[in-house]
């Protein structure tokens, strides 16, 4: 009998405090339902020191802002988005809670202050975690905020962690507290601002800043020393971000501009509505993610091929009724194209409304590449410039290869001997005319991944088409591609100068220059086929 | 018979033919100044519908003076000479007797000169950058201290920054805000090389090294943000480009001056969470008042998902201001009403009294709020009270003296309070 109570006690002694602990979860969980905003803090840390790990979804879902409470009993819930219909869950078994509206629930609402305060908990949760990818960015998280706590579980688990990346991070985290760490030795802290010094992380550059404000002067020069190899390294990865960032605005040109090399390049004709072209393939990509609302990450592959084929009839069309007519006559062609812009313009605002219409990005566009702390390329440019590519090598084989294009460079250079070979020169010329229109709608495509699809998204790329055209040689395919990526380097180069403004001014004014010079631009056409 | 209904018939007709002009005269027309098209039309048409419906409730309750309200509506196109010939058009050829308008404050600037010279009454629904008081103008938006201050405020005391990014469009309200931060900033200590200020083209998309450079600054070791004047659709691009080179709102947060609910609306807002935007109003405040405005808005664009914002509250009260004025002066008369404006108090929708001043800007609350995920704002952070709009900036130097004062005996637009006089510029 003795025992029995013995055990029971021991037994009550283990369970209580589990049980406690639980309870006193949920005592906070229940107080977080109530809590004003100012106050959350302080229940975050609260949370964390109860050590409950099972709190990570909870975590998770208030970081995320999905996580609500019901009105009536204050049970916590978190809203999950099933194929567009928002549901609510239970944050530890993940159990939909049938028949709960949106109507019936709160949220809990989060700041700036406590996504940080929240992503550190979840971080310092997470530093055990199976996945190794998961450890090396909780640990990443944590790197700005080191904490005496922190410091000892990381220490602990340092030798331990079989992964190399995570374990080089972890020595920078561990490097970081100890090179400020008052108590430590003289020589450990400087071996520590030795190891910071191969790193590039933007918080170990703040801590080496700090450093280096200090009034130990063997502490301070160590950090100085430090911070100059760094700042080498962040220098010219700096070039190879401006390198980027001008390559893919040259990428954007030379999209928006390689039709038009065509139409006014190799044809001759001053298409005004060359921009429109471009705005119908981005609304034509709009109109296809509407139709496949639940496949945006596979719409862009039908919106290519469909962009072209819209705005290429259009282009047929136009070519057909107006431009056909116009022959030899640039001025009227000017003038009549525009005209076609303008309608264009309005037919779109009537069909779409004036105001932009969102496209969507896929998710493997979206994100950047990083490379290192310092160097991350964004993943939608670098598909964009190297999609431009393709369509450039695409259209330069269309030119030489095929029949098509053998036609299309007869008529332009001695349109009178093709048709007395019997080519057809009106069709080849509305077929022409229907590829580099096709091709401005591919750039559409492109560009709705880029920047704003609205009605006059074809004006803000007509001036720079023209200018890539004419800088580059009008009739030469390589002209515009050299004319496109010089442009945009020199652009992107200036920018940090001058500013936006002034680089686009200045560029203006050095292609003026440019044509009063080299009035035929980079590369002009040779021989008879020039006159 | 048949002759004789025909011929009173014809009588009738010819009858209602001559009543039809007289009858157009007693409706009392209220222009609509707002670009439908172009690179503003995403913010603007959302304040016709609003001053739209606002005509159709007053009629409902009987109009005003015993007669009917009728909207006309033009569109300048967000071109900014063509406001000044529109307005021309509203008050020469249309008559109107109140023009509801703008956006943009080179749009203002465009309309001032024509609505002094004919002596017309205008109201002005957005945020600007003051340093303005016209007789002719009511402003219901947001002058500098009562948005760009208090954000400022905010940032520095309670996120605790230190380095500061004033990054805006290339027009005269970006640039005049910027001048009024930069002053402020300097008396308050911050060191020349601590504020970066760039300006970009209106609807620029190209921001990947505008926004590499705003990471570079920031990564000097200490707290940074951008107070961002960005205007119209360029935000978008900004906003993506900045979620895709990775900074996030708790690195580096923007608080905008110009990007509310509208902008939000149909725009993915993950890579925004947590950024912030200063107003005087947002749809997520919880107040009586607010909720009606909603669902009569929504019930107005027949659109369940529709969102209200700052300018459209701007609107309101507004409206509802210069409909007690008419009111209470018993004319639509353009004098009569600016002298019964001033004082005229209305209740706003986030559960105050917002009141006419005499230098004819509204006191109102400032609040800031953090974009959420769901494209609406969450109030962090709001000013006990209501704030006096300040027409000229306590920080700069040429202004610092200056009132404006439309009531007697000063009667002045920019009276300088040293030299006791009215510099005779209206404007």
């Amino acid at each position: 009998m003795k025992l029995f109570l013995s055990l029971c006690l021991f037994l009550s002694a283990c369970m209580t405090p589990a049980l406690a602990a639980s309870a006193e979860t949920d005592a906070l969980l229940q107080q977080l339902t109530q809590t004003k905003l100012s106050k959350m803090p302080a229940m975050v840390q609260q949370l964390e020191a109860t050590g409950d790990e099972s709190l990570l979804p909870v975590f998770r879902a208030w970081l995320a802002g999905d996580l609500h409470y019901i009105r009536d009993d204050n049970t916590l819930v978190v809203e999950v988005d099933v194929n567009g219909v928002d549901t609510f869950q239970d944050p530890y078994t993940q159990a939909t809670i049938a028949g709960l509206t949106s109507k019936q629930v709160r949220k809990i609402k989060v700041n700036n202050k406590l996504r940080g305060l929240l992503r550190g908990v979840i971080a310092r949760i997470q530093l055990t975690s199976r996945d190794a990818g998961v450890r090396e960015s909780a640990v990443r998280a944590l790197l700005a905020d080191i904490d005496d706590e922190t410091f000892a579980t990381l220490e602990r688990i340092y030798p331990t962690e079989p992964n190399s990346d995570v374990r080089s991070t972890m020595q920078t985290a561990l490097s970081i507290y100890t090179a400020q760490d008052q108590n430590s030795s003289q020589s450990a802290r400087l071996a520590a601002i030795d190891v910071l010094g191969d790193s590039l992380e933007n918080d170990v550059r703040n801590v080496l800043l700090s450093l280096e404000r200090s009034d130990n002067p063997v502490l301070s020069s160590a950090a100085t020393q430090a911070l100059v190899s760094i700042n080498r390294q962040v220098e010219r990865y700096a070039l190879v971000d401006q390198l980027f960032f001008g390559l893919s605005l040259g990428s954007v040109l030379l999209l928006a501009s390689i039709g038009l090399a065509i139409t006014f390049g190799v044809m001759g004709v001053i298409n005004m509505a060359h921009g429109e072209m471009i705005m119908l393939g981005a609304y034509t990509t709009y109109v296809v993610q509407l139709l496949m609302p639940n496949y945006i990450d596979y719409s862009i592959w039908v919106a290519i091929p469909a962009a072209f084929l819209v705005s290429g009839l259009m282009g047929v069309v136009i070519e057909r009724l107006v431009i056909c007519r116009l022959h030899g006559r640039p001025l009227e062609t000017l003038l009549a194209t525009f005209g076609i812009s303008l309608i264009l313009q309005q037919l779109v605002r009537t069909i779409f409304s004036p105001l932009n219409r969102q496209v969507s990005t896929p998710s493997w566009m979206s994100g950047s590449w990083e490379i290192n702390p310092v160097l991350s390329l964004t993943l939608n440019r670098l598909y964009i410039l190297a999609f431009a590519l393709l369509v450039f090598f695409a259209l330069v084989m269309i030119l030489k290869k095929s029949s098509l294009g053998l036609n299309v460079r007869a008529v332009s250079q001695n349109r009178s001997m093709a048709k007395a070979m019997g080519v057809k020169t009106e069709w080849v010329d509305a077929m022409t005319f229907g590829l580099g229109s096709g091709i401005a709608g591919i750039a559409g495509v492109a560009l709705s991944q880029l920047t704003n699809v609205g009605p006059n998204l074809g004006q803000a790329y007509i001036i720079d088409s023209f200018m890539v055209v004419v800088f580059g040689g009008v009739g030469n395919l390589l002209g515009t591609l050299v004319a496109a990526f010089t442009l945009g380097i020199a652009n992107k180069f200036l920018e940090p100068t001058t500013g936006a403004v002034l680089a686009a001014i200045f560029v203006l004014v050095f292609i003026i220059l440019f044509i009063q010079k080299r009035p035929k631009g980079l590369f002009p056409q040779k021989g008879r086929a020039a006159e | 018979m048949k002759l004789k209904t025909l011929a009173s018939a014809i009588a009738l007709s010819g009858a209602t033919l001559i009543a039809l002009p007289s009858m157009a005269a007693d409706t009392i027309k209220v222009g609509v100044l707002h670009s439908l098209s172009g690179t503003m039309a995403i913010s603007e048409t959302t304040l016709k519908d609003t001053v739209l419906m606002m005509v159709e409730e007053q009629n409902k309750k009987g109009g005003l003076l015993g007669k009917k309200l009728e909207a006309v509506v033009v569109d300048p196109a967000s071109n900014w000479p063509l406001f000044a010939e529109k307005a021309r058009e509203l008050i020469t050829e249309e008559d109107v007797d109140v023009i509801f308008g703008g956006w943009t404050s080179v749009s203002r600037k465009s309309v001032l000169p024509v609505i002094e010279e004919l002596n017309g009454l205008m109201f002005y629904p957005v945020q600007y950058e003051g340093e303005e008081s016209s007789k002719n103008v009511f402003y219901t938006g947001a002058a500098p201290n009562q948005q760009a201050i208090p954000a400022v405020n905010y940032l520095k005391d309670e996120l605790g920054v230190e380095r500061w990014v004033l990054a805006g469009t290339d027009y005269v309200y970006p640039r005049t805000t910027n001048k009024i931060l930069e002053a402020y900033l300097k008396d308050m200590g911050v060191a020349e090389e601590d504020i970066m200020i760039n300006y970009t083209p209106f609807g620029h998309s190209d921001w990947q090294s505008i926004v590499s450079d705003i990471a570079k600054f920031g990564s000097a070791g200490k707290k940074t943000a951008v107070v961002s004047t960005i205007n119209g659709d360029a935000n978008v691009p900004f906003y993506k480009e900045l979620g895709n080179q990775g900074i996030s709102s708790e690195d580096i947060p923007v608080v905008a001056f110009s990007v509310g609910e509208e902008e939000l609306s149909g725009l993915d807002t993950e890579p925004l969470v947590g950024h912030l935007a200063a107003w005087n109003y947002f749809q997520s405040v919880e107040t009586d008042a607010n909720e009606a405005f909603i669902t009569k808005w929504q019930a107005f664009t027949k659109n369940p998902e529709r969102v209200s914002n700052d300018p459209m509250e701007a609107t309101y009260i507004g409206f509802n201001m210069w409909a007690n004025a008419v009111t209470v002066a018993g004319t639509t008369d353009v004098d009569e009403v600016e002298q019964a404006m001033i004082g005229q108090e209305t209740p706003n929708l986030t559960g105050g009294i917002a009141v006419m001043n005499k230098n004819h800007h509204l006191s109102k609350p400032v609040l800031i709020g953090e974009i959420q995920d769901d494209g609406q704002f969450e109030t962090v952070w709001e000013t006990d009270g209501v704030v006096p709009g300040d027409a000229w900036s306590d920080f700069l130097p040429g202004s610092k003296d200056l009132i404006a004062d439309w009531t007697a005996p000063i009667k002045c637009g920019n009276y300088n309070t040293k030299t006791k006089s009215c510099s005779g510029q209206n404007y």
